[in-house]
């Protein structure tokens, strides 16, 4: 416990420098501001402010303003999903159903404060629980051999896949195709540069940023287009912000409820943030003595749902900085930020790097705490931001991403590299694949592949090494009772339920 | 046998292509032993999985207890528009400078939306150039050519 306070201390010193509570301010208003925008996700906002943080000196600095954006950007989605009843992003697609009813029947004020208080509520409890397991858990980490870690990224691959949308068998091929693709560029072992076709930029692998932003910015602004919009937006409707007594009272055991869910399926590799929405709505549902109400404006609609997907991001960073193994694609882009500073993810990250460990972690507090100070003052400058026309932001969105694509090696190559991805994500959501996985798989590719390798040297050749350690049979069980889960009949048909609202 | 599921029929060939080009492409590398894995092993696993994957899928859209669905229709122009719009402005950066790269870049990205308007599509041109040269160039000093190298050689 005095460890723990102290660890704390440490970080809030760090986190509370003039420069660092600047940039994490930045994060989180650049992350809202457009993070609000329909459309743009908090994986492709981060994507796209990246190039931002390449010029900072120190990494701490660096990823508080990333983290501010991601968090800032989950709860811009929010206020899209209340004002215009569309999902800023998939964590707020929940918070459509009785948010926007909510706006509809002229109270979008409360709707967004109880967001924003329920987010609040659930970051600062979530905030706690990274600071007293991450310790421990990197610990077990220390005790990880390759085997252990080949299983856990199986785990994590199939929990991937398990909570992606739609049919699990072709979420279970964009993991595969992802890991195939993640092979490109130099083996490690060898020296071969693999399917590279002796393009030179090519043996450097494909760069993470570029598949992030072609499939997921690219692919996104070619399918929005497609579409003619239709926005209902309440612009006008917004005064009175503060919840009355009755709303709060509704509201806060649904928060405490979704905060609890939130944190615990967020630790789960795959994607907490969008199952524990889903999960804390149909259980506010189940347990309401007037369910009716829900999809008719139901305050705990959203205080529950909103609060369990602030939990689960924020403690998706546990696997991410104990293990070093990104569990979601937007902890992928940390990854990925980090080694642009020359940091190893990794359980030694918290010995090698307490003042970047604890320092990101009282920063999310301080974030969250910005975000509601931020929030409650600014919706109405959201609301016009929401009232901007697509066919004048889309073009900006693709410059962000041209510029930050170019900026990672100050070379077109990377531009022309989110062409190929681009066309694939825009077929992939054609055919009704969901590009997660897949992003994942990609990340995760060279990794597996390497403790694939050092766990059979070590085995010389034997398969049964990953089932005789206890610590990767445990990991390889976990997964096989996930999968079992999802092919049992009745848990399947509550699956396509819990996602059918999406499509 | 009708076919009643095209996404998955297209999505299950589309796998399989990928795991065939990839595992043929693997056998040019060393494959190894479990033991001693070489470059071709785990890739090759990877596509003969991803085929046999995709065989399963495509197999499926026959199936009767899929359910029944149609790909919708490519956005040719929305497509080719965009993807134009970026390759062009990596085409003409690195000799054309960034001012002109963005300038092609917004203007083509704007014919897409199908209520293009030249008026709002040059002033937001101007602007967004603007904001790019004073946050990026500026502010964070990345590193861009500015101007077309034949000015400024």
């Amino acid at each position: 416990m005095d460890q723990l306070f102290s660890n704390l201390a440490l970080g809030f010193a760090t986190a509370a420098t003039l420069d660092n509570l600047f940039y994490c301010f930045i994060g989180v208003l650049l992350g809202t501001l457009i993070g609000v925008l329909p459309g743009i996700g908090p994986l492709a906002t981060i994507a796209m402010l990246l190039p931002i943080t390449y010029k900072m000196t120190d990494p701490v600095t660096a990823l508080i303003m990333l983290a501010g954006i991601y968090y800032g950007a989950q709860y811009g989605g929010s206020t899209t999903a209340i004002l215009v009843n569309l999902p800023g992003e998939s964590s707020s697609v929940v918070t459509v159903l009785d948010g926007y009813q909510m706006a509809r029947r002229g109270r979008a004020g409360p709707a967004l404060a109880v967001a924003a208080m329920a987010s609040f509520f659930a970051g600062t409890v979530a905030t706690f629980l990274l600071a007293a397991f991450a310790p421990p858990l990197a610990e077990v980490a220390f005790k990880f051999g390759p085997a252990e870690y080949f299983s856990l990224m199986v785990l994590g691959l199939i929990a991937a896949v398990v909570l992606a949308h739609g049919s699990i068998w072709k979420a279970l091929g964009m993991v595969i195709l992802g890991l195939l693709l993640g092979m490109i560029g130099t083996d490690v072992n060898s020296g071969v540069a693999r399917f590279s076709f002796d393009v030179p930029e090519l043996s450097d692998g494909v760069e993470f940023v570029a598949v992030a932003m072609g499939m997921f910015g690219f692919a996104e602004i070619i399918l929005n287009l497609e579409q003619k919009e239709n926005r209902e937006v309440f612009t006008n409707k917004v005064n009175n912000i503060f919840p009355r007594w009755p709303d709060m009272k509704a509201a806060f055991p649904a928060m405490f409820r979704g905060t609890a869910l939130g944190s615990l399926l967020g630790i789960l590799p795959g994607g907490g943030a969008v199952l524990s929405s889903f999960a804390s709505y149909a259980i506010e549902k189940k347990i309401s003595k007037t369910p009716q109400e829900f999809g008719k404006g139901a305050i705990q609609g959203v205080a529950g749902p909103e609060a369990a997907n602030n939990a689960g991001a924020q403690t998706s960073f546990i696997p991410m900085l104990t293990l070093g193994i990104p569990t979601t694609p937007v902890m992928a882009l940390m990854v990925a930020a980090m080694m642009i500073h020359n940091i190893q993810p990794g359980p030694q990250v918290m010995t090698s790097n307490p003042t970047l460990f604890w320092g990101l972690i009282a920063s999310m507090w301080i974030g969250n705490l910005m975000l509601v100070i931020l929030n409650l003052p600014l919706i109405g400058l959201w609301v016009k931001l929401l009232s901007v026309r697509y066919r004048v932001l889309y073009p900006a969105i693709l410059l962000f991403c041209c510029v930050g694509a170019y900026s990672i090696n100050n070379n077109v190559f990377d531009v022309f590299m989110t062409i190929p991805f681009a066309i694939l994500g825009y077929v992939l959501k054609k055919l009704s694949c969901e590009p997660a996985p897949m992003l994942l798989g990609f990340v995760l590719g060279k990794l597996m592949e390497e403790y694939l390798r050092r766990a059979m040297t070590i085995s010389r050749g034997d398969w049964t090494v990953f089932f005789t350690r206890p610590l990767s049979l445990t990991l390889l069980i976990l997964a096989g009772i996930l999968l079992v889960i999802v092919f049992l009949p009745a848990i399947g048909k509550k699956r396509e339920e819990a996602f059918a609202s999406d499509d | 046998m009708q076919v009643r599921n095209h996404h998955d029929l297209w999505a299950g060939l589309m796998f399989i292509a990928f795991g065939a080009i990839f595992m043929i492409l693997s056998q040019q590398y060393q494959i190894g032993t479990a033991a001693k894995m070489g470059p071709g092993y785990f890739p090759t696993i990877l596509g003969g999985l991803l085929a046999l994957l995709g065989l399963a899928i495509s197999l499926s859209a026959f199936a009767k207890s899929n359910h029944e669905a149609k790909v919708a229709p490519t956005g040719w122009r929305e497509l080719i528009l965009i993807l134009l719009a970026v390759i062009l402005f990596a085409a003409t950066l690195p000799q054309l400078g960034i001012v002109i790269a963005l300038l092609v870049l917004v203007l083509v990205s704007s014919l897409a939306s199908h209520e293009f308007n030249l008026r709002d599509t040059i002033l937001g041109a101007i602007f967004l150039i603007v904001l790019t040269y004073v946050v990026f160039v500026k502010g964070l000093e990345l590193q861009f050519p500015l101007w077309p190298k034949f000015l400024t050689a």
